[in-house]
């Protein structure tokens, strides 16, 4: 294989290069964000009027323990009835593994395209 | 046996592309132990917890085991593959030789935001530490915590742009103490010495799994924070003296030393905080260790643990800039990212370009972004490099077999780990679909755009042969 010469890249180039991947990167974090989609948030499915450690499902050392940590019912009540919602949908979780396998699909696909280049030139045909 | 032997001591160089100025090999099997442990100990003290709001406490032991198998894998793998990559970028430069470049690039950018996002953890939580010890000392109102976590940031860019040693001196010292000081807890509140103030039975009823085997399952997403980050242990390959016997005996040491704290550390903060409490790590328990230590009622353990976690943290955020810099650099110098980011300092002997250019990408995410995203954001980054090594490893066999290359350290029973470690990784994806879903969707798309960016218009500037810098034999079947 004839030895591949890379063009030069100018200044400008490299700082464009730079500029798209910090986009890409604080994107990929902040999008999900501002568009109110990120993480799991936490819900009181069902809350208590006037709770006491009682109602709240708590024996007498872990309302020990809460009022240790400076908690009173009313100040803990979110904090111990919040629970996760993990109910999802059958077509988002194909779609998800449908995503991871492209990706690993593109890149392994590629890399070996990319690979016997270098292979070819590091030790000849 | 090939007559190539990658472990030769006398094969340490400089930089592996000839260049005149190269990292500096002082680095022993310590510091290895230190930039290991030293990166992974703030996840006992803060993070982790968020396993136990997934699931309950017993499920968080559950993903505290399956994580310390899925990293006992990584740990086995990556010592077998880097004993014989004697060159900074660690699983980076591995995907280099092994797979191809354009899974090298994404392995660098796994690892530069693994790292990156974990800096922005620890500078978060030193913040917050700050916070709650102007709290602790009278200090009325409320107190600004964004000073700290970028002085935080700044301070430990300054230590690794001035050099390696000396950076990593000081997280062998500071990791000692903080592991140290999570023993002491243990004895302290466990009944050894003195009164005892466990009472898991009492704290574990009616709490039991209190969204059932689901629950077990989505732990498993924060149950990697307990050990995430061992793998940078091969960052430091092209720095030590001894890549083939230190690499290996710096990492297993590290993940034996991670499984005890780990351990060890759920069991003193269920024993001692209700489940509610230490599983939210926003809005209640953010240091889990120092919480337990101030219901134990003594000042000096109290004490011990503020600056456990504070020594933590800084130790971590210390071996976060020194990981992501170097995969940076590697990457900078193999021309996949603008050249001018693979230069040395001529004087320190640090990649000094790819620290002080990643402070202000780590300040982004600490001061603007709350903690589970961040903590999320850089366990996707890892799980992803995680998936990518039990390819590696397979494929390192197939081209390279045993007898081809001398390795430092040969893993028992492959491809079991390999199976092992695909496996739980695909069981943490879906634990990480069950709440965060769209990030990591999110992400698989920033790495899809990223990857043709690269493949299309990058990879023009890059040489082709040059890349390939181990002195291997020709891999089987090119």
């Amino acid at each position: 294989m004839a030895h591949y010469q890379p063009p030069a890249q100018g200044k400008a180039s490299q700082l464009l290069d730079v500029i798209v991947l910090v986009i890409l990167t604080v994107g990929a974090l902040f999008v999900p964000l501002w568009l109110g989609m990120a993480g799991a948030a936490k819900s009181v499915a069902t809350p208590v009027a006037n709770p006491t450690w009682e109602t709240l499902g708590q024996n007498e050392a872990q309302s020990a323990k809460y009022e240790a940590l400076g908690y009173t019912p009313e100040t803990a009540h979110d904090l111990i009835l919040a629970r996760f919602d993990y109910s999802f949908s059958i077509t988002a979780l194909l779609a998800m593994i449908a995503v991871i396998l492209l990706y690993y699909f593109l890149i392994l696909r590629f890399s070996e395209v990319e690979y016997r280049e270098v292979i070819s030139e590091k030790f000849g045909e | 046996m090939s007559s190539v032997d990658i472990t030769s001591k006398t094969m340490d160089g400089m930089g592996p592309h000839g260049t005149k100025v190269g990292l500096l090999r002082v680095l022993g099997p310590a510091h290895v132990w230190a930039l290991g442990v030293g990166i992974v100990l703030v996840g006992e003290y803060m993070g982790w917890n968020f396993a136990v709001g997934k699931g309950g406490a017993y499920a968080a032991l559950i993903a505290c085991w399956f994580a310390g198998i899925l990293y006992s894998c990584v740990a086995m793998i990556d010592s077998e593959v880097t004993s014989t990559v004697a060159s900074a970028g660690g699983q980076y430069t591995q995907a280099k030789h092994i797979i191809g470049p354009l899974m090298a690039f994404n392995v660098g950018l796994y690892l530069v935001f693994a790292y990156t996002m974990l800096e922005a953890a620890n500078a978060i939580t030193a913040g917050y530490l700050f916070y709650v010890v102007a709290q602790m000392t009278g200090h009325a109102g409320d107190l600004d915590q964004r000073p700290f976590i970028i002085l935080v940031i700044m301070f430990l860019a300054w230590l690794n742009y001035r050099g390696v040693l000396a950076t990593l001196t000081f997280n062998l010292v500071i990791t000692a103490i903080a592991f140290v000081a999570i023993l002491v807890l243990f004895l302290s509140t466990s009944g050894i010495l003195g009164t005892g103030i466990m009472d898991h039975a009492a704290l574990f009823e009616g709490h039991e799994l209190p969204y059932g085997w689901i629950g077990v399952l989505a732990a498993m997403h924060f149950g990697l924070w307990y050990y995430l980050g061992i793998e940078g242990t091969t960052q430091a390959a092209e720095e030590v003296r001894s890549p083939a016997r230190a690499l290996p005996f710096g990492t297993l040491a590290g993940i034996m030393t991670l499984l005890i704290a780990a351990t060890l550390t759920w069991y003193i903060c269920s024993g001692v905080l209700p489940w509610e409490f230490l599983g939210d790590g926003v809005n209640g328990s953010v240091a889990p260790l120092f919480d337990t230590a101030r219901l134990s009622g003594s000042t000096a353990l109290v004490w011990l643990l503020g600056f456990g976690t504070l020594f933590a943290t800084l130790a971590s955020a210390n071996g976060c800039i020194n990981d992501a810099s170097r995969a940076w650099f590697a990457m900078g110098r193999d021309k996949y990212l603008p050249g001018w980011f693979g230069a040395v300092h001529p004087k320190y002997r640090t990649p000094y370009r790819a620290i002080v250019f990643l402070v202000p990408i780590a300040l982004i995410f600490a001061l603007g972004a709350p903690l589970d995203q961040v903590i999320t954001f850089s366990i996707l980054s890892g799980l992803l490099g995680y998936t990518f090594m039990p390819l590696n490893i397979i494929l390192f066999r197939r081209k390279w077999p045993l007898e081809t290359i001398k390795r430092g350290y040969e893993h028992p029973f492959h491809p079991i780990p390999a199976i092992t470690l695909l496996t739980l990784c695909a069981v943490t994806f879906f634990a990480v679909f069950l709440g965060y879903g769209t990030q990591l969707v999110a992400m698989i798309g920033f790495y899809i755009v990223v990857s043709l960016w690269f493949h299309f218009w990058r990879y023009r500037f890059v040489n082709r042969g040059a890349q390939f810098t181990m002195p291997w034999p020709k891999p089987r079947g090119y």
